[in-house]
């Protein structure tokens, strides 16, 4: 068993499965450095993971994509993709073209928006409702949601360690009020839950001590979700902590003196963070979802910012006539959810061969 | 007149007789059929003294009867009341303040009673009974309504309405003079319905009325199903023509755009909404012939609350008219075939109307373009930039966008805006009350009758503003007093001299827009989309298309 007191590495561990006594040693197939660290040997399975690194490298590009918005929106497109823009100017083929053409056939009724020009200065996949730049608006809501799925992730992770360490480890009276708690929050059906907080929330101001949270902050999106998913991690993570509370090592560890709190940071926590590590790319998956489905909903990020949740929401009413507007932040969520699922798993499969840990299943 | 020239005239006689009968024959053969009709919703409660929406408004037109009516009629020709339960349009004596209505005889229910004084005085009762939304309005001017609006459960409108079985007539007295007085008893609030109906709100339980039609069923999740009236004998068909379907089905549930696809496959013969934008295109080219789009006496505007900050700033409220491009509304709501821009209250054709604009490029008669520079010059002056403001609008497509749009053009001068939608359940009343400190919102306003205080007093009289009430109309909570001492001036004249006092209205529209307790966006035009079937589409200003004057075989 790897972790115990020194040592700066997590376990090669180990708790998740039942398999979790041999978990220490790594596949016969597999050709281990001598002395290489459990970090060194994850790495070195994730690294063989075609799919995953590949996906790896889908993501990457996602976010340098999304953390680029502002140069894309201000020196390549130039446009201010928050402000309306119903009687705006754009150039096709050469020619200067309303952005919200008005109708000129039949009863001339309505105006629709320009569609793809595909020509990234100018409107490459057209504009929306309110005439602004759907691309320039793809990838600021890009960051929003990778933001607010991030954020809400680690939340979720860290929150979820601690609570099913003390339940895990104290057990009682402690175990006992926590797990009703988790039971509770779980109780709910999770979009339920984080529609009803969000519509409660996004009213008015709210405060948790000095912290003041206006009604469109992000902030909000990131607790209400960090929130509901809690018990999704904190319920794995406790049992895993029952199972290590028996094992002879942490006995040993009790038996030689070790106060609590050491036993709990060198033997339970390192042995549990990577069951946190393998559920954070899954997390982020799942909460961007959840963080679209809210915005979708108008209770997530609020007008003009954008996250791809709401730019659906926006070409919702384009559906007919300028579907691209919906479909790009569609496809964006797809392929994003899909590279986090695929890196997930790698991740996973990289930190504990054997183990058969699936979220939700 | 030579005989050839006799042989002609006889000709053209015979030939105008016979067209005249095959008319008759040919509209004859139109009667019978079902007419379907779809809304996303149903519209609430199917009391005619309590409902206030146009869902139910339109329908009540073929069900329901006052003394008086609006004339079944298209254009500027429905704006025009005419006795409809009472025999005629009396002149109010006594200094305009009493009005004497006979009864006409014959009349029945749709239950099979009959019409009787008691039904009509129990019914002017019922409004305040059933404590009617435009009870403290358009009816507090009788005599003892001050006592039923303080008591409702005990109403009599003591010494307001006489009834007097023996000579089949009814006197109501007013407190003073009310030129608008036909119109209110005109509209569904004063609907006569059975004496016996319940003094609460009737709900989902439909009351017999003595319309050419009933409403047979309603379940709000589902349909609302109306049929001829077994005991209706037409009587005035300006008033209460008799109807064409046999059956008027409206169908509750399906979205918007499954609305649209349903009238275009001949599955629905109309849909109550608005078409969505992105079906406008589609509909305008392919199915141009079945639709229909009409101006209408309304105006779509953005009421600035003039208590709270920063709009308790004229210039702050000026800078906003200034920002905002028309056009761009336009735009929103539909292009310049749906919607007209303006800056006043009063919309064109109305009573009162003269053309003005302060806040364009080139103050005038008409808006030409939004003057951004001086909007933010005027935020500037005013002291007020930097301010938060929340725009509020209702949770449909258009509101939303409407809104967002606002939020944008007020960052833009700016402010620090963010918008918030509500449903369209609660918007209305949640932005009327001051609790809620609503800064601005976007807002409709369509005529209950063709009258410029309909407008003018009812949207921005100290009378209309009720601090801590749902029921405050002032959304603005705009009282200004001189202006207020003129409207009361105007309604005063307009009892002896109607185009005097509408001089006077035009006047106050002017000083009302420079003082901008609101931003006016454009005067909006009504789309009709109805299936192939539907002929003779009859386009009423005052209750938008009469549906049972339509045939569908």
């Amino acid at each position: 068993m790897w972790g115990r007191g020194r040592g700066s590495a997590p376990t090669d561990h180990v708790g998740v499965s039942a398999a979790a006594t041999d978990g220490a040693r790594v596949s016969e197939r597999e050709q281990v450095p001598v002395g290489a660290s459990p970090w060194a040997l994850a790495r070195r399975r994730l690294r063989r993971n075609t799919i995953a690194m590949v996906m790896l490298c889908v993501l990457a590009v996602i976010v340098v994509a999304c953390l680029a918005a502002p140069i894309y929106a201000h020196h390549v497109a130039h446009t201010n993709p928050f402000r309306s823009n119903l009687d705006g100017t754009t150039v096709v083929n050469g020619k200067s073209v309303p952005v919200m053409p008005l109708s000129t056939t039949g009863l001339g009724l309505g105006s629709v928006p320009i569609g793809p020009t595909w020509d990234p200065a100018h409107f490459l996949l057209g504009a929306d409702d309110q005439g602004r730049d759907v691309a320039a608006r793809l990838l600021y809501g890009g960051r929003n949601s990778l933001l607010i799925g991030t954020a809400a992730a680690l939340i979720t992770c860290f929150f979820a360690t601690i609570v099913g360490i003390l339940a895990g480890f104290f057990g009682g009276l402690l175990d006992g009020v926590l797990s009703r708690l988790l039971d509770v929050v779980w109780a709910f059906p999770v979009y339920l839950l984080a529609i009803s907080l969000s519509t409660v929330l996004l009213q008015r101001s709210f405060s948790i001590g000095p912290l003041k949270l206006q009604s469109g902050s992000l902030l909000l999106p990131i607790l209400i979700i960090g929130v509901v998913y809690i018990p999704y991690v904190a319920r794995p993570i406790r049992g895993e902590v029952l199972s290590l509370r028996r094992r002879e090592f942490v006995e040993a560890a009790e038996g030689l003196g070790a106060s609590t709190w050491r036993v709990l940071w060198s033997d339970i926590l390192r042995n549990v963070v990577t069951t946190a590590i393998v559920f954070f790319p899954l997390m982020l998956a799942i909460d961007m979802l959840t963080e679209a489905a809210l915005s979708f909903l108008s209770i997530g990020v609020q007008p003009p910012d954008a996250s791809w949740g709401t730019i659906i929401l926006d070409g919702q009413g384009l559906l007919y006539t300028r579907p691209t507007v919906a479909i790009a932040p569609g496809i964006a969520i797809a392929v994003t959810v899909l590279a986090l699922n695929v890196l997930g798993d790698g991740v996973r499969d990289a930190l504990d061969p054997r183990a058969k840990l699936r979220v939700f299943d | 007149m030579s005989r050839a020239g006799k042989f002609v005239v006889l000709c053209s006689v015979v030939a105008l007789v016979v067209v005249a009968a095959g008319q008759g024959s040919t509209n004859a053969s139109h009667r019978g059929g079902t007419l379907k009709l779809y809304a996303k919703a149903a519209g609430g409660t199917l009391d005619p003294q309590v409902n206030y929406t146009l869902e139910y408004w339109q329908l009540f037109q073929a069900t329901y009867d006052g003394l008086l009516a609006f004339k079944k009629a298209g254009g500027n020709d429905a704006f025009t009341v005419v006795p409809d339960l009472a025999q005629n349009l009396p002149t109010p004596t006594n200094g305009g303040k009493t009005w004497v209505f006979k009864l006409r005889s014959g009349i029945k229910f749709s239950n099979g009673a009959p019409l009787t004084v008691n039904d009509v005085v129990a019914s002017l009762r019922r409004i305040f009974k059933v404590k009617s939304p435009t009870s403290g309005t358009f009816y507090a001017g009788i005599v003892g309504a001050k006592a039923c609006l303080a008591k409702p459960a005990t109403c009599t409108l003591k010494g307001g309405v006489i009834g007097n079985a023996k000579a089949n007539t009814v006197t109501i007295n007013l407190i003073a003079p009310d030129p608008e007085f036909k119109y209110r008893l005109a509209v569904p609030h004063a609907t006569i319905v059975p004496a016996g109906s319940p003094t609460k709100d009737a709900g989902t339980k439909p009351l017999p009325g003595t319309g050419a039609y009933y409403f047979a069923s309603y379940d709000p999740n589902k349909q609302l199903v109306m049929k001829r009236n077994p005991n209706f004998k037409e009587w005035s068909h300006a008033a209460q023509p008799d109807g064409y379907p046999d059956q008027i089905v409206e169908s509750y549930g399906l979205t918007v755009e499954a609305q649209v696809t349903a009238v275009e496959n001949g599955q629905a013969d109309w849909t109550y909404e608005n078409v969505p934008a992105d079906r406008l295109g589609e509909i305008g080219t392919k199915y141009a012939s079945q639709v229909h789009v009409e101006p209408l006496t309304a105006f779509w505007y953005l009421p600035m609350n003039v208590n709270l900050p920063p709009f308790n700033n004229l210039k702050a409220r000026q800078a906003v008219n200034y920002a905002i491009d028309r056009n761009a509304a336009v735009k929103i709501f539909g292009g310049p075939n749906l919607a007209t821009p303006s800056c006043q209250v009063l919309p064109p054709g109305f009573p009162g109307h003269q053309d003005y604009c302060p806040y364009t490029k080139s103050p005038g008669t008409k808006w030409s373009a939004p003057d951004v520079a001086k909007a933010k010059q005027l935020v500037k002056e005013s002291g007020t930039a930097g301010q938060k403001v929340t725009v509020y609008s209702s949770d449909d497509e258009v509101n939303k966008a409407m809104a967002v749009y606002t939020q944008s053009v007020l960052n833009e001068i700016g402010y620090k805006a963010s918008v918030k939608p509500i449903s369209v359940n609660i918007f209305f009343t949640y932005v009327q009350n001051t609790k809620n400190k609503v800064q601005i919102n976007v807002q409709q306003w369509y005529q209950d009758y063709p009258a410029a205080s309909d407008f003018l007093y009812i949207l921005f009289g100290c009378e209309s503003f009720h601090p801590g009430s749902d029921s405050s109309i002032n959304f603005s909570g705009f009282c200004n007093k001189p202006i207020n001492a003129q409207m009361h001036k105007a309604l005063k004249l307009g009892v002896t001299n109607e185009a005097a006092a509408n001089v006077l209205w035009a006047k106050i529209d002017r000083q009302v827009t420079d003082q901008a307790p609101m931003a006016t966006l454009f005067s909006p035009k009504h789309l009709d989309f109805v299936s192939k079937r539907v002929g003779n589409f009859t386009f009423s200003k005052q209750f938008y298309w009469l549906v049972d004057q339509s045939w569908v075989q």
